[in-house]
């Protein structure tokens, strides 16, 4: 993995910090020429990884890519899914069953006519699978070496000590799509250990990673222990936390914890994103 | 360890049972729901076991707690049963779907002694407490307007179908959306006992509204205007925020941000004149499992640490949500005139 990632909440008006400024956000690019007028400036400072849910207008995103696969080449994105909101609205207007007939492709009531739903909740699995193929049929032709969970979904089968899933998803990204299966979560010691229960080593993770312990559950002090002393491949994300921070200080701070592999990070102006890609570039060895 | 179960396992029951799963000091014995393909996912990838009839649940074992989490019409006989057999209770909101269960249950819950709490997950977000504070300092002098709102996208197509589109079992915006902010009103301004000029709008929905605009009167005289609707799409989710004016200023709060507004400095606050913001990062309650937000965990630590103390919870108490669901009748009644 690339230092530096590009991230894409800037683009789809996730601010942790400001409704206002999410509102400002969803504005300025509310075309896609916009998105990739952005993109493209990261790309000339020198990054090369996008790492993106899978939003709607990402497809269209990935149209354009590799409509012009001479100003991609090298590139790669992080797809990282779902995209929650969709499904989270859409479980509370249309139940679980409503969503899962909303999102799963046209013809799963044909693949599985046989038993209908019966016979997809005796196969939870293979209803994973399908909901990870239609998720990343935008990718399609695009080089996608590391898929993640988001985070909900990540937290939600933790909590739920339902580690075998993370078994079963590893397994599927791995054969499936032949890339690193990656987690993004909010828990990461949680997360880690429940891993190693269940057999996946030395796994990617994103989680936030900042000097003032925002959105670090359980605390600083045991994910600087586990960035010490733990076997896994950290990817560190609200690094600012959500703007509280200097972008210095902040990316000092990562510059203490050498197994940390790279910094996502998202920014909305050329010299934003160049300075906090020297900074990271800098800090983190 | 304090035993748990959660009856009910939809967005707000799962996401309750991930959290109570992974709570320090509970152990989860058990779930509950109708759904056999939510059942079958349990018993396949967890020990937790698993019912489709709470009685037999709430028999069988033994439980110090249940949260509740199925759709409204059902909490009252489930609530009931709970607090019968000497359970603590965890309720999601809204809580009944009349003031008279509500009172019921409330009674019920006093005589028995239990801990009772309802999912009003809004107060366990530091902004909001922090809105609380302010006004109990009487930074904004006596108070003029406030403005309860909340916009989200959640029916933004013409269609319905499930008990969320039938207001008679608890759909609706007016229970789901506005509730919320009613409920935090009540928290941090005060209670509304009178309510005028409402409108109640369906947008896409058939059957029930999609927007609820009104004005709310405080025991003290304050008035102010309720402005929810759920059928914005400008908003990516569930955005509530509060507005409070008074003489000597203007706050506006929401899950993110407090933005202060004064005329003349506040020294003893550390608030200057003319505009402070502060974020929530500086009030965000710590909790040990995230999911969704602090406030989910939050909540039911508080709910777990009653429990554990043997002490009354203060927030989101049974009685606040009743009264909560008197205002939802004062709306809906002003609605007919």
């Amino acid at each position: 993995m690339e230092k530096v990632i590009f991230g894409d909440n800037q683009f789809f008006a996730v601010n942790h910090l400001s409704d206002e400024k999410s509102r400002a956000q969803s504005i300025r690019f509310k075309d896609d020429e916009a998105i990739i007028r952005v993109l493209d400036q990261s790309i000339e400072t020198g990054i090369n990884t996008f790492m993106c849910t899978t939003h709607d207008r990402i497809a269209n995103i990935c149209k354009h890519i590799l409509a012009n696969p001479e100003s991609y080449k090298n590139y790669k994105i992080y797809p990282c899914m779902p995209y929650a909101h969709k499904y989270a609205n859409a479980v509370t207007e249309l139940g679980i069953l409503g969503t899962i007939k909303q999102y799963v492709p046209g013809n799963i009531f044909g693949t599985f006519a046989k038993g209908g739903m019966a016979y997809l909740s005796k196969d939870f699995l293979k209803l994973m699978q399908i909901l990870i193929d239609a998720e990343m049929k935008m990718f399609k032709g695009i080089d996608t070496p590391v898929i993640f969970i988001q985070n909900v979904i990540t937290d939600m089968v933790l909590g739920l000590k339902m580690y075998e899933v993370f078994a079963e998803y590893d397994a599927y990204i791995r054969k499936k799509y032949n890339a690193e299966p990656g987690y993004i979560t909010m828990n990461m010691p949680a997360l880690l250990d429940a891993l190693e229960s269940v057999g996946v080593k030395n796994p990617v993770i994103c989680s936030s990673i900042n000097k003032i312990g925002f959105r670090m559950s359980g605390g600083k002090e045991i994910y600087e222990k586990y960035l010490r002393e733990k076997q896994f491949r950290p990817i560190a994300m609200q690094v600012l936390a959500a703007g509280a921070l200097r972008p210095k200080e902040a990316v000092e701070y990562l510059g203490q914890f050498p197994k940390i592999e790279s910094v996502l990070f998202g920014a909305s102006s050329k010299p934003h994103i160049q300075e906090t890609k020297e900074l990271i570039e800098k800090y983190l060895k | 360890m304090i035993k748990g179960s959660v009856i009910g396992l939809g967005k707000m029951g799962l996401s309750h049972a991930a959290i109570v799963g992974a709570h320090p000091k509970v152990d989860m014995v058990s779930v509950c729901d109708t759904s056999s393909m939510v059942l079958d996912v349990f018993n396949k990838f967890t020990k937790v076991k698993t019912y489709s009839d709470y009685v037999q649940m709430i028999d069988n074992e033994n439980l110090d707690f249940v949260v509740v989490a199925t759709p409204t019409k059902f909490h009252y006989p489930i609530v009931k049963y709970a607090l019968e057999k000497g359970l603590h209770v965890f309720c999601e909101k809204p809580f009944m779907l009349n003031s008279q269960q509500g009172n019921e249950i409330v009674g019920l819950a006093a005589k028995k002694g239990v801990v009772n709490q309802v999912g009003y997950h809004n107060h366990f977000i530091g902004t909001f407490r922090e809105l609380k504070r302010l006004l109990g300092e009487n930074v904004l002098g006596e108070l003029s307007h406030f403005s309860g709102e909340a916009y989200g996208p959640v029916v933004t197509k013409e269609k319905g179908g499930t008990w969320r589109s039938n207001s008679a079992e608890g759909g609706g915006c007016l229970y789901d959306y506005a509730s919320h902010v009613i409920n935090l009103l009540q928290e941090v301004v005060g209670r509304p006992s009178k309510v005028h000029g409402t409108l109640l709008k369906s947008i896409y929905s058939k059957g029930v509204e999609d927007a609820v605009y009104s004005l709310l009167e405080l025991d003290s005289g304050l008035t102010g205007t309720l402005l929810v609707n759920w059928s914005d799409e400008t908003y990516r989710k569930m955005s509530t925020s509060i507005t409070v004016q008074g003489k000597k200023g203007k706050i506006i709060c929401d899950a993110t941000e407090i933005k202060i507004y004064l005329k003349e400095a506040a020294p003893a606050q550390k608030l200057d004149k003319g505009w402070t913001i502060k974020y929530i990062t500086d009030f965000a309650i710590p909790v040990d499992f995230y999911l969704r937000g602090e406030e989910y965990s939050a909540q039911i630590d508080y709910f777990v640490d009653c429990i554990g103390e043997n002490k009354n919870a203060r927030y989101n108490t049974f009685e606040q949500a009743c009264y909560t669901d008197s205002v939802i009748e004062m709306i809906v009644n002003n609605n007919k005139i």
